[in-house]
């Protein structure tokens, strides 16, 4: 109700609102520095954990469930399939994309481990679990160390992954 | 478990809003902990060491908080803890609290835990770009959601079970008078034409941002035998983390959850918790979430806990009463939204909830997780001493 009350000019301020600001620097470590520097060349780069085998991408340079060091590197394709995802209807501060979107949790053919991009050029309500998604790549000119270097993934038009298939990264 | 007893002695809350504007961070805090020394029949000079819990200091940009709280909170010359595990840290603040008692270093322990949302915006502080990704973080909806989705497709769930939950917390919470959000109207039809923040997850099927502060006074047997007042007395403890990200996680009902669970119920002799233990307060910020903690914790078999929302089991008058305050989505001061839990369940075993009281509450659960589903802290409280 607060916010329809017209605010009286002679009201004594109880509340000022302080924008703070932080700069720091973050080191991205040996292993996501070469997964960005390959987004750049459009290469999908992941590591392969010496004991349980799982494909991370993007590689931690470790894996947290074994313990160990992540080394072999295994190029994955710009392709997979969404195993879960969300429609964005809120709007917030500092909001970058425009609601309402579908962000979702990608799983590339060959890894192990989803990570959440934006998906586009379909309908939010279209989204489905298991559907097949390949990444656009941005322009040359807008291509950063990052998976920002992805636009966002589409679907590719291909029959859904069936749900057995996928359903342990569920 | 080779630990000394010790039991809660007092309980403070604070009268949950939207906004209170009438008192600082200081004064909210000092509000909730004179209530709980109050009902503990004690004085600020009666308590050896604080120990204090709130979610990231980024929410209201006030940075290490419990240095400036210290005197508020009378703890000026005496020990005074900060406990970090994000949402879970009323409930892990709680639990190192009990850790000085029980470890017998201190023999009353006053905790604290806050979060004054009206002066901070969790939305934001949530929703940073994590560096080298696209910027799609969109709050705790944002992560939770996909995770829901999940879920219900898991267990073929039908999707009024979601808002069945809202519905109920929230004519629990009517019953609470220290609760948010008191809708007199509140109906399945509302929640269902609420709008779709982050699908599948409605606007009514959501936490409030809430303004608030929980207390507790923790004492050892001299002192809670001592008191006019029933102590709720201590069973067990647990705490246990794992990370967000590995490959093979799942993130659903995660591991860190289980286990948590499984330790507390061993340590209480629990072989049933369903029929073993009267009520629960569990962390549920999202109406989806008490079904899916129903089965992390063990009081449903995989892919069956939305049928004990279904069958009533968790309402007031079901045989696991959960949530009778009204739990976290009518009230969520994000720090202290965990030590509501664990107070609550102090509450229903001293026979104090009031209106929301469950009959007969001998062994109550206070739950409490908190970041990516990755922070888990429990208790098990009960109106007798441990033997």
């Amino acid at each position: 109700m607060a916010e329809t009350e017209a605010v009286d000019p002679n009201a004594p301020v109880t509340k000022i609102s302080t924008p703070i600001e932080l700069t720091y620097r973050f080191t991205a470590g040996r292993a996501a520095s070469r997964f960005i520097k390959g987004l750049l060349d459009k290469k999908i780069l992941g590591q392969r954990c010496p004991e349980c085998l799982k494909v991370y991408v993007p590689p931690r340079g470790s894996c947290a469930a074994c313990g160990v060091p992540t080394q072999e590197e295994v190029e994955l394709p710009p392709s997979g399939i969404v195993t879960t995802f969300c429609v964005v209807n809120v709007p917030f501060y500092g909001q970058k994309i425009k609601i309402p979107y579908v962000t979702g949790t990608i799983l590339l053919d060959g890894a192990d481990i989803g990570f959440m991009h934006l998906l586009q050029e379909v309908e939010a309500d279209e989204v489905r679990m298991g559907m097949r998604v390949e990444a656009i790549w941005q322009d040359e000119a807008d291509m950063v160390p990052g998976l920002e270097s992805i636009k966002y993934f589409r679907p590719t038009g291909e029959p859904d992954a069936p749900y057995d298939d996928y359903k342990e990264y569920v | 478990m080779g630990v000394n007893p010790s039991a809660v002695v007092g309980i403070g809350q604070t009268k949950y809003n939207s906004v209170r504007d009438d008192v600082s961070i200081a004064g909210l805090c000092r509000e909730a902990a004179k209530r709980a020394l109050e009902d503990a029949e004690m004085s600020w000079s009666d308590i050896e060491a604080v120990v204090i819990g709130k979610a990231p200091d980024m929410f209201e940009g006030v940075v290490m908080p419990e240095a400036y709280l210290a005197d508020a909170l009378g703890a000026a010359g005496k020990p005074i803890i900060r406990v970090h595990t994000a949402g879970s840290v009323g409930g892990s603040t709680a639990l190192v609290a009990a850790s000085l008692v029980q470890g017998a270093i201190h023999e009353r322990v006053l905790t604290v835990a806050f979060e004054k949302q009206s002066e901070s915006d969790a939305m934001w502080a949530l929703s940073r770009p994590i560096p080298f990704s696209p910027p799609t973080l969109a709050g705790a909806g944002g992560y939770f959601a996909p995770l829901i989705r999940a879920y219900i497709r898991r267990s073929g769930a039908p999707s009024h079970v979601g808002m069945m939950v809202a519905v109920k917390d929230r004519k629990n919470a009517l019953k609470n008078p220290y609760a948010h959000l008191h809708m007199e109207d509140i109906s399945m039809e509302k929640v269902e034409e609420s709008p779709m923040l982050w699908d599948p997850i409605r606007y009514l099927e959501t936490c409030p941002s809430s303004d608030g502060a929980c207390a507790m006074v923790i004492a050892g047997e001299k002192t809670a035998s001592s008191k006019s007042r029933t102590p709720a007395w201590i069973h067990a403890t647990a705490m246990r983390s794992e990370p967000t990200m590995f490959a093979g996680r799942d993130a659903v009902n995660p591991r860190a959850g289980q286990d948590c669970a499984r330790d507390l119920y061993s340590q209480a002799g629990i072989t049933n918790p369903r029929k073993q233990i009267d009520m629960a307060e569990i962390y549920v910020p999202f109406s989806w979430y008490e079904p899916m903690w129903m089965e992390n914790l063990g009081f449903a078999d995989l892919g069956e806990g939305w049928k004990m929302t279904e069958e009533g089991a968790t309402a007031l008058d079901g045989d696991l009463p959960v949530n009778c305050s009204g739990g976290v989505l009518s009230t969520n001061p994000i720090g202290a939204s965990g030590m509501i839990r664990f107070a609550e369940a102090a509450l229903q075993v001293r026979s104090m909830a009031g209106d929301h009281q469950v009959p007969d509450c001998n062994l109550a659960m206070g739950h409490a997780y908190g970041g990516g589903s990755q922070y888990f802290a429990m208790w098990l409280v009960g109106a007798n001493r441990p033997t």
